[in-house]
């Protein structure tokens, strides 16, 4: 790569790396009990012990009976399952056919949503306010009587912003609706009790929190209409079948621990870096600003919108330097759109081009903050230049 | 997902800038679609003498607009006026199909950066209608065969 002077991976948000611990944790679990969870002998019987035990230590950590808790294979089956899923089923037990989920959810919950839409329900897709927020009397607003299923993601994967979970799980209750969030992002991050909030149902991801690629969870409260999206040996309580992956669940329980284990520390230091990494590019490069900056966000995320240059262009002159860093802009999305999220906020399509997400996580030190800083504002001027329209659009200069 | 050579128009795009009394100018795109290019271009002879780009876009973008100035420096009006998409991403190695749409837009502005020189001149245009502005232009078209009908 040119001038990689070293390496700086500051995209957390898409994935993490599995911590040595993790790894530990899992190894035994592949060749050595390797057991089914599901046989009688003694090999099954050891992966069944570790795979409850597991399943157990999540459970006690979210607030959920072992049993209202299941493994998946990712967050996106997680999702597909509990929006499919709760939604057909109280449709056929109580004719609820109304859905509502907000405009800035991954789009493992709005293309099942678009799916269910076009298969008999109705659907709104509600938008969050500029901050960032779904607010809880803007739910009010379109949460029905005969609404089945609301699903709000707890902390938003672009734009880091914390959703008021227990507010607006309590409007979706008020009307007979369940509620569910997708907390891929948020689980281990910020406090997630399932009975503090009030949820019904909640997807999470290993990966996101330096767990293996692979395996995913999935909170149901008990008596939540469910039917399964995997149908076979009735494994998961009958509302996942499939044999367990006891080497990812065992890695998604220690990779748990670890996050609550530091909890307090990290989120201190993340928010501290997350901070310098923010007012770091407003402060030295003019015509930028920080995404929802008013808001509750993850420790470690921020979004930025650098005007007059294109995300794409920047993540590969980053990339020449050894940084990762995401964007919104459209060129860089494999369907030509820009970030739905950032449009949902009301960004202008032209400055969602210019967005980049910077998210940090365990391993990313004062250092790798600091050679971010310093490699951004050259890329930005250079590409600045190349720009036909930037001095009449924003005027020349790239130093606040 | 970017050839060797598209990497290396974009990492050290060639004859970037701008002309300050060109005989033509073309300016395509739009900032809402996110890729803008300006091409300014010095003619003697019928011949494109001098040549400067400016793009704010991706990868695509810049190192389409890079390639096509070197095409072009040389060639007579009517030849660098035929440059297709085809070319232009034949002499970058080839785009990934989601990226062609911007060759279309180089191809673009190299034509009317001619055609601006010769209307200014009092003559035919030959560039032809510019594809960007085609009501049907669809950047998505390449990548449709691959999409998945759900």
């Amino acid at each position: 790569m040119i001038g990689m002077e070293r390496s700086v991976y500051m995209d957390y948000a898409a994935t993490t790396p599995v911590d040595e611990r993790v790894v530990d944790a899992m190894l035994p679990y592949m060749s050595e009990h390797y057991g089914n969870p599901s046989s009688l002998y003694t090999l099954g019987r050891e992966g069944y012990r570790a795979l409850e035990a597991a399943r157990e230590s999540i459970a006690a950590t979210i607030g959920a009976a072992p049993n209202e808790f299941i493994f998946t294979g990712c967050g996106t089956e997680s999702d597909n399952a509990a929006v499919v899923c709760i939604s057909q089923v109280v449709a056929e037990r109580k004719n609820r056919r109304h859905v509502v989920v907000s405009a800035f959810e991954h789009h493992a919950v709005l293309r099942t949503a678009e799916w269910l839409a076009k298969n008999d329900f109705e659907l709104t897709v509600l938008k969050p306010r500029e901050d960032g927020i779904i607010h809880a009397e803007d739910l009010a607003g379109v949460v029905r009587d005969d609404t089945g299923l609301v699903s709000v993601m707890a902390a938003n994967n672009e734009i880091g912003t914390i959703q008021p979970l227990k507010d607006l799980a309590d409007v979706a209750h008020a009307k007979g609706a369940l509620f569910h969030t997708d907390a891929v992002q948020a689980l281990g991050k910020i406090p997630f009790d399932v009975n503090d909030l009030g949820i019904d149902a909640a997807s999470f991801s290993a990966h996101k929190m330096y767990g293996p690629k692979g395996v995913g969870g999935l909170y149901l409260r008990k008596n939540t209409p469910f039917r399964p999206l995997l149908m076979g040996g009735g494994q998961e309580f009958k509302k996942r079948s499939g044999t367990q992956n006891v080497a990812g669940a065992v890695a998604f329980a220690k990779a748990l621990e670890l996050m609550i284990e530091t909890h307090a520390e990290e989120a201190e230091r993340l928010t501290r870096l997350r901070d310098r990494v923010a007012d770091g590019v407003t402060g030295t490069i003019v015509n930028t600003r920080l995404n929802a900056s008013g808001s509750p966000r993850l420790p470690g995320y921020s979004n930025l919108i650098i005007l007059g240059c294109e995300g794409e262009a920047m993540l590969l002159q980053l990339d020449n330097k050894g940084i990762a860093v995401s964007t919104g802009s459209a060129c860089s999305s494999s369907s030509l759109e820009p970030s739905h999220v950032l449009l949902s906020i009301g960004c202008p399509v032209e400055e969602a081009h210019g967005s980049l997400r910077v998210t940090l996580g365990r391993f990313t030190t004062d250092e790798d903050v600091e050679y971010f800083l310093e490699v951004l504002p050259p890329i930005v001027e250079r590409l600045r230049s190349m720009n036909p329209l930037y001095d009449r659009m924003y005027g020349s200069g790239v130093k606040a | 997902m970017y050839s060797e050579k598209v990497m290396e128009h974009f990492n050290n795009p060639h004859n970037v800038g701008v002309i300050e009394d060109a005989d033509g100018v073309g300016e395509v795109g739009n900032p809402v679609c996110g890729d803008v290019m300006k091409i300014t271009i010095k003619v003697a002879d019928d011949t494109v003498t001098d040549i400067k780009f400016q793009t704010l876009g991706c990868g695509a973008a810049i190192a389409t607009s890079s390639i096509i100035t070197e095409m072009a420096r040389g060639m007579t009006l009517v030849k660098a006026a035929a440059i297709s998409k085809k070319d232009v991403a034949e002499e970058l190695g080839g785009l990934p199909p989601a990226k062609m749409h911007c060759s279309v837009l180089a191809t673009d502005g190299l034509k009317m950066a001619i055609d601006d020189y010769l209307v200014k001149n009092g003559r035919e245009p030959i560039g032809g209608p510019l594809l960007t502005n085609e009501p049907d232009f669809d950047p998505h078209a390449e990548t449709k065969e691959e999409a998945c009908d759900l």
